[in-house]
């Protein structure tokens, strides 16, 4: 069987997932840099049963994957679900679709509407642009000042991207949320990432900690994974008052800081989905 | 495998397993590095992060 690996850069996520590849008899495996691939559209024969994203650069690995598909491999995850996860926008449509929980969202396309949104949803609110990662431009609005110097910033110096406002209503989570890992139809681990400062995301120094998998995160987590495509995704969970509530689904996730937290080697529950579907079934 | 950060010129060791495109962190100065090639072994600064990294 041969596996192909997109990616570019090789973190240590890359890394342990390549060491469970490698150890499955009768895997072959092809690395596929992303900076060193070129396509020739329509003639193509790649001789893979599955390719499996890993780029770092979005853009990269949804080009890529909508190319690898053209030309009749299966990918993991598939083009449907990076373009899903990788727009809040479109993932917020699927979660509504899909009735899983969410916070309030409301999209508007110009500084005064959004504004209007704003003042109506009562403040705090977080902006977010659409595409992006990593916690990067993210604001939390206390304020009206703080609205109509955030957007007209973001409208003036943005590009156009930066002009379909995303705004989600402020959860106040108590310095912590939870992250869960999506292979399949099963919810395999979660952690907590705590932190001092409302963006919790580990790639801006939140703390990972174990978190027992109840029914309820299972449910969600696995209802928010359909919601988007399914495959292997990690969830971003709020705690409220409400319930538990999906923030983000990403689709190329980053797990290195949690096999150990979890005792759950994820890589390895990974390949085993991945066989899966070079396999059909 | 041995080569030297291009950065500070500490000896770096490549362990066995290294893979192209693997990050590395030099031991003496903290720069980031991406091993460019095996044989022989060979490393570079990393590329800094850009406008769509992420999950």
């Amino acid at each position: 069987m041969k596996i192909g690996l997109l990616h570019s850069l090789i973190r240590k996520d890359e890394k342990f997932l390549i060491d469970e590849l490698n150890a499955v008899k009768g895997v072959e495996l092809v690395m596929i840099d992303d900076r060193e691939i070129t396509f020739n559209l329509g003639k193509d024969d790649f001789k893979l049963d599955v390719v499996v994203e890993r780029c770092i650069n979005h853009s990269r690995a949804l080009h890529g994957l909508k190319l690898f598909e053209a030309a009749g491999v299966k990918c993991v995850n598939t083009y449907n679900v990076a373009t899903v996860c990788g727009d809040k926008l479109l993932t917020s449509v699927a979660l509504a679709e899909h009735k899983v929980a969410q916070p309030e969202v409301r999209v508007a396309f110009t500084e005064e509407s959004a504004l209007k949104a704003i003042e109506e949803m009562g403040y705090p609110v977080v902006l977010k642009p659409a595409v992006g990662s990593w916690g990067r431009l993210l604001s939390k609005i206390n304020d009206r000042d703080a609205a109509e110097a955030i957007l007209e910033h973001k409208a003036v110096l943005g590009s156009y991207h930066h002009s379909i406002f995303y705004i989600q209503k402020y959860v106040e989570k108590k310095g912590r949320d939870i992250r869960s890992f999506v292979v399949g139809d099963k919810c395999i681990a979660a952690i907590y990432r705590t932190s001092p400062h409302w963006i919790t995301n580990t790639a801006r120094g939140g703390m990972a900690t174990n978190c027992v998998v109840t029914d309820e995160l299972n449910d969600l987590s696995v209802r928010a994974a359909k919601a988007v495509g399914g495959g292997i995704v990690a969830i971003d969970v709020f705690e409220t008052a409400q319930g538990m509530m999906v923030n983000e689904v990403n689709y190329t996730m980053e797990y290195k800081n949690s096999i150990t937290t979890t005792g759950v080697n994820i890589p390895k529950k990974m390949v085993e989905y991945i066989l899966q579907v070079a396999e059909g079934k | 495998m041995k080569t030297e950060c291009p950065v500070c010129g500490a000896a770096i060791e490549l362990a066995e397993g290294t893979v192209v495109g693997e990050l590395l962190e030099c031991p003496d100065c903290g720069t980031e590095l991406e091993v460019v090639t095996l044989d022989p072994p060979e490393v570079k600064e990393a590329p800094q992060e850009e406008e769509d990294w992420g999950e």
